[in-house]
């Protein structure tokens, strides 16, 4: 076929799925109502960790209008979202693990029903040693959480060391300690979790849920009802947001599934906002010590970076997320060692797992603050600094992830020039400053969560004499704007309109399977698919059109929804007399594509976390001014540079990087998923202090500053288009950025996320009483983490296996995360 | 979802009306006025009354009129049509500026002044779901027989959280009560008991009927907020002021109000006695900052530290006097209202 110049693809355009969203016709799935329809609620723990003696569901079920009562023995198999974590009950069966675990269910005729007839259930309980923090869960093996994990209060330890920590440590000029805490912090969707289960009179079950991964959560269906795949169907519906927090299978999926196959009536939930923060998933809490060994030029010679991860009460993604807090180090400047140790802890605490930026934010926050350490006792523009090391283009970093393209020193030269830091950084009056930081991000896991050797996303198209082209996907939307990428792809190559393309998608029953919404991997992986299968369905109608103009194929283009030869473009015909010609030929027209990602080059254990096809690359720059008296921060400005390899539609790329410093500066400055805990004399309660939308404290639109950002373009060959990833790695900067941008105004250091007023004036009292100007953790515990996996690095001639795996054999871990 | 629990909904359409269906069950029936703290409190089964009584439909109690002396605001006039009643903003900036920082412009469309002024103290123990409350075995104020804020407290120490109270009381205005058993008028402070539970002195079935406002030539006024987001919060601190200066300059009458320190909102009567025939110096302001500081007691039961809460009480009453005295401070008073942007 002949080249044409992009006539979709790389527009600012209005979303497919854009007005049906701000005319409040999109169907959410609380807006589902189906006829005979029965609601659901859950009785929660009231205690952070207890043995259930017995419960008696007699009372709630003898209430007129309730239908059924579940408890955990009707549900009695395990699932989670990773094969090695199936820790999950839909209802508790013999323990509780958090205030809010889930212990028993009521189907019954209103809402308000359900819930009086909660009341009437009788648990009794009895309560075990609670678990509060990391430092407890180290300090007691007993009573164990969970009866699996590493050890005691332990869920996972991992450590694994590329080349030569020791020896870089010795070529270094200096050698940086740096210690950092993270708060945990939630998704905080708009909507919140809701699903609707029924039964076709055929006897296949089918689930409507705000999900962000279909296809896992019609695996752990499946799996716990014991139900052939083939007979339950997951719709994913169009999602008020999930940001990670909708990617698990969920309890309350499986209990409102089991209830429609008992009632044979319909069944929904819809999660309370309070029960939103128990499902939670969010942001893990970890602790960070960063040792760094530079040369007095900014070279980075090693890197030993030690994690400590407050699991909460599940495994969920957790051995991931501990992977993860380890795995992106090395791409973004150049490490010639590393050592990376993590630790995830179980504590009596709603779970936590991946939150946008899974698992990375965290230590990206301590090593781009530590970066601005190094360069104000070097001496050096911490910009500058950063563009001495950037890695390079195609380099196979210590822990053999493979760069393809990398905008990074664009993006660090983008935000230095448009936000004037040479004549700001150091320059401001007291009270003022800039800040500098980058990141990466993975553009889809190079892994799928079980493995399998099957493609990771597939497309399927049908096209017919109407002149429409129809693509099935299983990618989910979540507000991301997958349909969009889907609809624009196709369309883009097939040379038709947005119009003339129909998507459907996140159905297990209709759409071939993509794995989810989530690792930013949708548009490169689906979008991969989508060309596939469009450029197939181009080939399959351009050989008939060809044969009856008479012209040889090579010379047909497929554009504005036309088909003609390139040197005559009078003589062509429409892309639907085309279609109607093709269709006239073949028969019946369809297509499929599909993706799977490149194989690894990281053969050791725990290496399947952090490759990727390939990386995004921010640099963003903060403008603050610090009131000395109050600790009030004030943002003027934030400018961001984001490579994006190609933005498909740069309106939807552009809300996804603002939309990223929205929340990443929410996490900045005031998100906190806190606790309390009662004085253990009179309680044994641990509670979420605020379960709440107005009392979780979360930037609102109003307070969001003026954002400039420049999307840098070099297309990336791995790309759908040239495209990479966009919906998570904006967020990593900001928290550094602002940490640094502090420390430029008032000379303080704030180790710790959030940064709040509080602790600005203490950090400002720490400097007037004459101790170092710095709040933040005081150490680092003693973890027991694991002997490390020793990894040759590539220039020491390493083949991507470690050289004493076989110690590690023993060992009963998974190959698959 | 939360769900509202049963209650049977009365819309009298006159006062005396409401006033004789109030009087027949008072202590089973609440005002619904706006609604806008009352509903969801009641889907968190804080409040579980079987009657509520709609303003909505009496007219009385909806007007805001003007006479040569006063400004009369009725119980159920809406927060946005005070916001935006040009008197108030000329001779009620505090009131004007309380308003307008109260939730968002939203709920003030639908909220009340009466509402506002009788809102129910908070405290993150109880503003919680009947199943989070009973995760802690509950508290004084609900179901319980302990304060979690302070385990040896007689008494509950949840915090009076109305702005517009702290701005009215500077403005030196009252409120007249009605029920069937006859009228009342109260200064603002009369209003309030430093009880967490009995915060207020009306009686349950009396009628908060209308706010007074006595018209002061060349009153000059201000509130401070302090709270995390410009957006939308409740106050962690809020500070009224309102002071009249004579010809020379001097002080000749000057009230301050400081909310969301305690259960009530607090009149700092020192302020007055400090300022009255001075001239207002920063050495003057910074006294009466330390006076208010002295007085305000925040607890461990709310947004942010209350050592910091405490600590910003000097700032916000500096800030309140000076921009009276006429400093040009809008640039800070724009930073502290919208944290960031
Ligand atoms: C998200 C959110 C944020 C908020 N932020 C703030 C804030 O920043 N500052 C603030 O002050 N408030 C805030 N509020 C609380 C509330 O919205 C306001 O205080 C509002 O003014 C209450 O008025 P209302 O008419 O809705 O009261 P209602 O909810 O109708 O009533 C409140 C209470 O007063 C009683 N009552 C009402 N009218 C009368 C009357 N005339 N006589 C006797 N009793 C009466 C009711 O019975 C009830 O007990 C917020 C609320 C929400 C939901
Ligand atoms: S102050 Fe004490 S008694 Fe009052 S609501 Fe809070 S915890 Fe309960």
């Amino acid at each position: 076929m002949s080249q044409r110049p992009l006539h979709i693809i790389g527009k600012a355009r209005r979303r497919v799925d854009g007005r049906a969203k701000v005319s409040g016709e999109t169907r959410f799935a609380d807006d589902l109502i189906l006829p005979r329809m029965l609601f659901c609620r859950l009785l929660r723990s009231p205690l952070p960790h207890a043995r259930i003696v017995s419960i008696d569901v007699s009372r709630a079920q003898a209430l007129p209008g309730v239908h059924l009562v579940l408890t955990g023995a009707d549900l009695p198999t395990t699932f989670g979202i990773l094969p090695v974590s199936q820790d999950e009950h839909a209802l508790c069966l013999d323990k509780v693990r958090f205030v809010g675990d889930p212990v028993a269910a009521v189907i019954a005729q209103t809402e308000l029903l359900a819930e009086e007839a909660l009341a009437l259930i009788n648990v009794k309980y009895e309560p075990l040693t609670t678990i509060a923090s990391p430092e407890e869960a180290l300090a007691q093996s007993e009573p164990r959480i969970h009866d699996y994990g590493d050890s005691g209060n332990i869920h996972k330890s991992v450590a694994m060391s590329f080349g030569s920590v020791e020896q870089g440590f010795a070529e270094a000029d200096h050698i940086f300690d740096d210690t950092f805490s993270y708060a945990g912090n939630t998704h905080l969707p708009l909507e919140t979790h809701a699903a609707v289960a029924a039964l076709d009179p055929d006897g296949k079950l089918t689930i409507w849920s705000s999900t962000q991964t279909p296809h896992y959560v019609h695996r752990s269906i499946a799996k716990v009802l014991a139900l052939p795949p083939s007979r339950v169907r997951v719709i994913a519906t169009p999602q008020g947001g999930g940001f990670g927090g909708k990617t698990d299978p969920f309890n309350h999926e499986i209990v409102i599934c089991k209830a429609a196959l008992v009632t044979g009536r319909p069944v929904k939930i819809c999660l309370s906002r309070e029960e939103v923060f128990y499902c939670h998933r969010g942001r893990h809490p970890v602790l960070m010590r960063l040792r760094c060994g530079v040369k007095q030029d900014g070279t980075l010679t090693a890197l030993h970076l030690q994690t400590l991860l407050d699991g909460g009460a599940y495994g969920s993604y957790g051995v991931a997320s501990t992977f993860y807090t380890g795995a992106l180090q090395t791409v973004t400047y150049h490490l010639p060692s590393y050592r990376f140790e993590g630790c995830r802890v179980f504590t009596n605490k709603p779970p936590c797992g991946p939150k946008r930026g899974h698992g990375t934010v965290q230590p990206r926050f301590g090593q781009e603050v530590q970066l601005d350490k190094i360069a104000v006792a070097l001496g050096l523009d911490p910009a500058e600094l950063r563009l001495r090391i950037v890695e390079k283009p195609g380099a196979l970093t210590a822990n053999f992830l493979k760069i393809r393209t990398i905008g990074l020193a664009e993006c660090i030269r983008s935000v230095v020039r448009r936000s004037g830091w040479a004549d700001k950084h150091r320059k401001l009056p007291y009270g003022r400053g800039v800040g500098i930081a980058c990141s990466s991000y993975l553009s889809g896991a190079g892994m799928p969560i079980y493995y399998n050797d099957m493609a990771h996303s597939g497309v399927q198209l049908k096209l017919d004499r109407s002149g429409l082209v129809t693509a099935f996907c299983g990618a989910a939307e979540v507000g991301q704007g997958s349909d969009d990428v889907l609809c624009a792809s196709v369309a883009e190559v097939l040379g038709v309109e947005i119009a003339d393309v129909k998507v459907v998608t996140g159905d297990t029953d209709l759409s071939p399977v993509d794995l989810g919404s989530y690792s930013s991997r949708v548009t490169l992986m689906m979008g991969n698919a989508a060309i596939q299968a469009a450029e197939r369905a181009r080939e399959l109608v351009a050989g008939p059109v060809a044969a009856k103009l008479g012209v040889p194929v090579e010379q047909l283009v497929f554009s504005h929804g036309r088909v003609f030869p390139a040197a005559a473009p009078e003589t062509g015909m429409s892309f639907r007399e085309a279609v109607i010609i093709a269709e006239a030929v073949h028969g019946t027209l369809g297509t499929t594509g599909s993706y799977k990602p490149p194989k690894p080059a990281a053969l050791f254990k725990g290496g399947g976390v952090g490759p990727s096809p390939t990386y995004s690359y921010t640099a963003a720059v903060i403008e603050v001014e610090v009131d000395p008296d109050t600790g009030w921060l004030h943002i003027e400005k934030i400018w961001i540079a984001h490579d994006i390899g190609r933005a498909l539609n740069p309106t939807l790329t552009r809300g996804q990087v603002e939309g990223s410093v929205y929340m990443g500066l929410g996490e900045a400055l005031m998100e906190e998923q806190a606790f309390r805990r009662l004085p253990p004399k009179l309680s044994g309660a641990l509670v979420h202090r605020t379960p709440s939308i107005l009392e979780y404290k979360s930037l609102t639109s109003l307070e969001m500053p003026d954002i400039d950002t420049e999307l840098i373009e070099d297309p990336d060959p791995s790309g759908p288009f040239g495209g990479k990833e966009v919906g998570q790695g904006p967020l990593l900067p900001i928290m550094p950025a602002l940490a640094n941008a502090i420390f430029d105004a008032v000379g303080v250091r704030i180790d710790e996320v959030p940064i709040t007023p509080e602790k600005i004036l203490k950090g400002l009292a720490n400097l007037q009483a004459g101790k170092p100007a710095r709040v933040g953790p005081k150490g680092f515990p003693t973890v027991p983490y694991p002997e490390p996996l020793q990894v040759p690095t590539p220039w020491q001639g390493g083949d991507g296996r470690a050289v004493n795996d076989a110690v590690r054999s023993k060992d009963k871990r998974a190959k698959n995360v | 979802m939360l769900r509202l629990p049963n209650f049977t909904l009365l819309q009298p359409q006159t006062l005396s009306e409401a006033l004789a269906l109030l009087a027949v069950d008072p202590h089973n029936t609440a005002i619904l006025a706006g609604g806008t703290d009352l509903l969801p409190n009641m889907k968190r089964r804080q409040q579980t009354p079987r009657r509520l009584i709609s303003l909505r439909h009496v007219s009385e109690l909806h007007k805001l009129a003007v006479s040569d002396a006063e400004i009369r605001i009725g119980g159920a006039v809406r927060l946005r049509a005070i916001e935006d009643a040009p008197i108030i903003a000329e001779e009620a900036l505090a009131l004007r500026q309380a308003v307008s920082q109260i939730a968002t412009v939203h709920i003030r469309g639908t909220a009340t002044l009466g509402g506002n002024l009788c809102l129910d103290t908070r405290c993150d123990y109880y503003n919680q779901s009947e199943p989070w409350r009973q995760a802690i075995g509950y508290c004084k104020k609900k179901d319980g027989d302990i304060c979690w804020v302070a385990t040896s407290s007689p008494r509950c120490l949840a915090v009076s959280s109305t702005d517009a109270a702290p701005a009215l009381m500077a403005l030196d205005a009252k409120v007249q009560l009605r029920s069937v058993r006859g009228d009342r008028e109260l200064s603002l402070s009369d209003l309030y008991h430093n009880d967490g539970i009995h915060y207020l002195t009306k009686r349950p079935d009396e009628l908060l009927t209308q706010v007074r406002i006595p018209r002061r030539p060349g009153l000059r006024s201000a509130y401070w907020k302090l709270r995390r987001r410009g957006a939308f919060d409740f106050p962690l601190l809020g500070v009224a002021v309102a002071v009249q200066l004579d010809e020379e300059g001097l002080v000749r009458d000057a009230r301050l109000a400081l909310g969301a320190v305690s259960s009530q909102p607090i009149l700092v009567e020192e302020a007055g006695k400090r300022l009255i025939g001075q001239e207002l110096t920063n050495d003057q302001i910074d006294e009466v900052a330390d006076a208010a500081y002295s007085l305000a007691k925040p607890m461990d039961h709310a947004d942010m530290s209350l050592s910091y809460r405490k600590g910003m009480v000097r700032s916000l009453v500096r800030s309140a006097l000076r921009e009276v005295r006429g400093d040009d401070i809008a640039a800070d008073r724009q930073r502290l209202m919208r944290m960031l942007g």
